[in-house]
């Protein structure tokens, strides 16, 4: 009999602890397999953010390190430094990636080390019971913006990929999310461009996906779905944002 | 043997170089010396200063509380470090830069020499750090002459290597003045 | 042949023979001359060099490098060493070996820029969050600062634990003359935990979150272990006129130089004192102290900070014989006549 859908080899047996609905556990998977396919799983080197994604070295079956929160960028560059033809890449969430790591992620991206970030944006924190996040919507209630998010308080969503696009060291950003079955396809060929132009020394690319967090958004999932379709997009339009071999 | 001096002056009359070329020539002398540069924020806009130590025993501290010597290139200097120096202690004065009222009430020995305007006629004002050292190697000679030529060649080497004759003559006038 | 190096550049130059393949930092005063040092003799030997964006990157940088294999190493003075913290305790919890330099700046907060010990108990006791030790050298000379890289790097390797050479801003920006001896550049210690791809192998993970019930105490037990293996097998230090003496100078790094002079000034006038130099200051070399209880009649600490590791020699006189201190916080030092007088009046 023809196998025609199995687990990648990328992932291991370790069940997930994610929520049901989150995005992560597709966005996990797409990694695999697009490691899987470009058949570098024996020479890739992950990092696994502090967040949600904090137990991610359990779910991959390669080499992953943890790092401090917010420095994955930092740990990247020192790893890819001194192991150029090794693939490395970061997993991170918006508050790792956006607000206490946001000084590892400007300038790795300045310095256009040429590793691959994948960015889950799920505008709040998940690991920690759903505070503000530094791409939380405005108005939107989290636990530390009990009234909604106030522009006056706490100033304005972040966009990620539109900031780093100003950089000279930035070679490849790409929003994408996963709330659909063609959104979900499109955000794994961007993984893979994103890894093939890793392997390709072209430079420094991150993929920021939208991923729904229903328990702390408090919304059923398929509330969800329709909050980053019709929602989120608003705030942080789907597309490439930056391709310089466009 | 044992010598603790400090060198004194504006940002750029080559205090940190003279420190440095000092204890080269100790060094190649084979006794012991520490060089310690006043640093960081501290030798801007205003006075840089280097502490030096030559003895024939190992150095323990390598700060001058109460230097031995004074080699003061510029007035600012004098004020600052002339109370440290030892009572029985020598005092090498750039007397062009230095106002012979200020020197007034300086008890210890003495040594004027007139070194930017000695360094100018020799054609580059910026030897005149060497001109003082010369000067002050002749009252104490506590490295050879011959040691700090050495040195010189050691320091100044590449695209400064030809300034090593000029600082040679500088030293030399410098010595010489003194007699 | 003796070569006139500063500090700085001596560590430098210790740290590329002891085969460090990897340096990032972020410039502070008084350690720049290391950084600038590292700009330009690490490319020479094409090996990685990295200004960061911050000391909090730089020590992470160096948890990458190190977690892939290779000697690593920054430098910063004090302020930048807080900053650091949180790397080391990472570090030290997933037992990464690296070499961490505080060429130790007057504190506290920006401070000023002059020679201080004043981080003695965060370099000894831990410094970040957690139950844990890093190996704490201490050099008082430029010989000293070009030797101790391999060592701190063959330490690190042996027990898979990140060493700091504590320096401060006098032994960094002195000039002296210093020998180019051979230094070990072999890496120390098993590999079997590196990320460098799992060709060939399983995976491998380094992590420090031990979430699972009685895991993290478990290897907490382990580290304890660990650090007591150290405490028995690492101390080090360096006695002089040690042996009768009656009053036992306990000094490191550059105060140590200062209580040398002291020393030798304090035996011409026929007084009886010797000197022990605490070359390890985590491990603290406990023992040669307390051997020193049996003869000695007061010892004396003497440190360029309000007190800190007297506290340490008190434990190690555990009562014995009485401590005494002198000391100057905010990048004052203590002078030789300053620590005479001490000496007298015990």
């Amino acid at each position: 009999m023809k196998k025609v859908y199995c687990k990648p080899e990328s992932m291991t047996d370790i069940e997930h602890k994610y929520c049901p609905g989150c995005g992560h556990g597709l966005v996990h998977r797409l990694v695999a397999e697009v490691i899987d396919e470009l058949g570098v799983r024996e020479r890739t080197i992950g990092i696994a953010p502090v967040g949600c994604a904090v137990f991610a070295y359990d779910y991959w079956n390669f080499d992953v390190t943890e790092a401090p929160h917010g420095r994955p960028p930092a740990v990247a560059t020192g790893i890819k430094r001194v192991l150029p033809d090794r693939i490395v890449f970061t997993y991170q969430g918006d508050g790792d990636l956006a607000a206490i790591g946001m000084a590892e992620t400007v300038h790795a991206a300045n310095r256009g080390e040429n590793i691959t970030v994948i960015f889950i944006n799920n505008a709040i924190y998940g690991m920690t019971t759903g505070q503000m996040a530094p791409t939380t919507l405005l108005g939107m209630k989290t636990t530390t913006t009990p009234f909604g998010r106030d522009k006056n308080l706490a100033g304005y969503p972040i966009k990620v990929c539109e900031l780093l696009a100003t950089l000279a060291g930035t070679a490849y950003l790409e929003r994408c999310a996963v709330n659909n079955v063609k959104n979900i396809i499109n955000t794994k060929k961007a993984i893979k461009k994103a890894f093939e132009m890793q392997k390709e020394n072209k430079g420094y690319s991150l993929i920021e996906v939208l991923s729904q967090c229903p328990p702390n958004w408090g919304l059923s999932l398929k509330e969800s779905l329709k909050f980053v379709q019709e929602d989120m997009t608003k705030q942080f339009p789907l597309g490439v944002i930056k391709d310089i071999y466009a | 043997m044992r010598e603790e001096l400090i060198v004194a002056g504006f940002g750029g009359q080559g205090v940190m170089f003279t420190g440095t070329l000092l204890a080269q020539a100790a060094m190649l002398e084979g006794k012991f010396v520490t060089f310690f540069p006043a640093y960081g924020a501290e030798v801007r806009g205003g006075t840089a200063n280097a502490s030096v130590i030559i003895s024939d025993e190992e150095i323990g501290s390598p700060l001058v509380s109460a230097p031995d010597t004074l080699i003061i290139l510029n007035q600012p200097s004098l004020d600052r470090f002339h109370r440290k120096l030892k009572k029985e202690g020598q005092l090498v004065v750039n007397s062009t830069l230095v106002q012979p009222e200020a020197l007034k009430n300086i008890v210890q020995g003495v040594s004027q020499v007139p070194a930017s305007e000695i360094a100018e006629q020799l054609g580059n004002i910026r030897v005149a750090n060497m001109v003082a050292l010369g000067t002050y190697l002749k009252i104490k000679p506590v490295v050879k002459l011959s040691s700090v030529n050495e040195a010189l060649a050691t320091l100044l080497t590449g695209k400064k290597a030809g300034l090593q004759e000029i600082n040679k003559k500088a030293i030399k006038a410098g010595y010489e003045f003194s007699k | 042949m003796k070569k006139l190096m500063k500090g700085n550049e001596a560590l430098g130059e210790g740290a590329i023979k002891a085969g460090c393949a990897a340096y990032f930092g972020y410039p502070i005063t008084p350690q720049n001359e290391l950084t600038e040092y590292m700009s330009k003799r690490m490319l020479e030997e094409k090996r990685v060099f990295l200004q960061s964006e911050s000391e909090l990157a730089a020590i992470n940088m160096v948890l990458g490098a190190s977690a892939a294999g290779v000697k690593a190493m920054t430098s910063s003075s004090s302020p930048g060493i807080s900053l650091k913290q949180e790397g080391l305790s990472y570090m030290a919890g997933c037992e990464l070996p690296a070499l961490i330099v505080n060429v130790q700046r007057g504190g506290p907060g920006l401070g000023n820029i002059a020679g201080s010990q004043a981080d003695y108990f965060q370099a000894t006791k831990g410094g970040g969050h957690g139950d844990y030790h890093l190996i704490v050298l201490a050099p008082s000379s430029v010989q000293e600062m070009f030797e101790m890289p391999a060592q701190a790097f063959a330490l690190a390797e042996k027990y898979r634990n990140p060493v700091m050479i504590l320096a401060d801003g006098v032994v960094g920006q002195i000039l002296e003359p210093m020998e180019e001896v051979k230094v070990d550049s072999t890496y120390h210690g098993d590999r079997s935990w590196v990320l460098d791809g799992c060709q060939g192998r399983a995976p491998r993970k380094i992590r420090s979150l031990l979430m699972e019930e009685g895991a993290l105490e478990e290897h907490n037990i382990k580290l304890q272990k660990k650090y007591k293996v150290i405490k028995e097998q690492e101390q080090r230090c360096q006695k002089q006129n040690t042996e009768k003496a009656d009053i036992i100078l306990v000094a490191y790094g550059t105060s140590a130089r200062v209580c040398y002079s002291a020393m030798l000034a304090a035996r011409k006038k026929g007084l009886s004192v010797g000197l022990l130099r605490p070359l390890t200051l985590w491990p603290f070399p406990v023992k040669a102290i307390a051997e020193l209880t049996g003869t000695a009649k007061a010892f004396l600490t003497v440190e360029m900070s309000a007190g800190q590791m007297v506290e340490d020699v008190k434990l190690a006189v555990n009562g014995r014989k009485p401590v005494h201190f002198y000391g100057r916080a905010g990048g004052g030092m203590p002078t030789e006549e300053e620590i005479l007088k001490e000496i007298e009046k015990i």
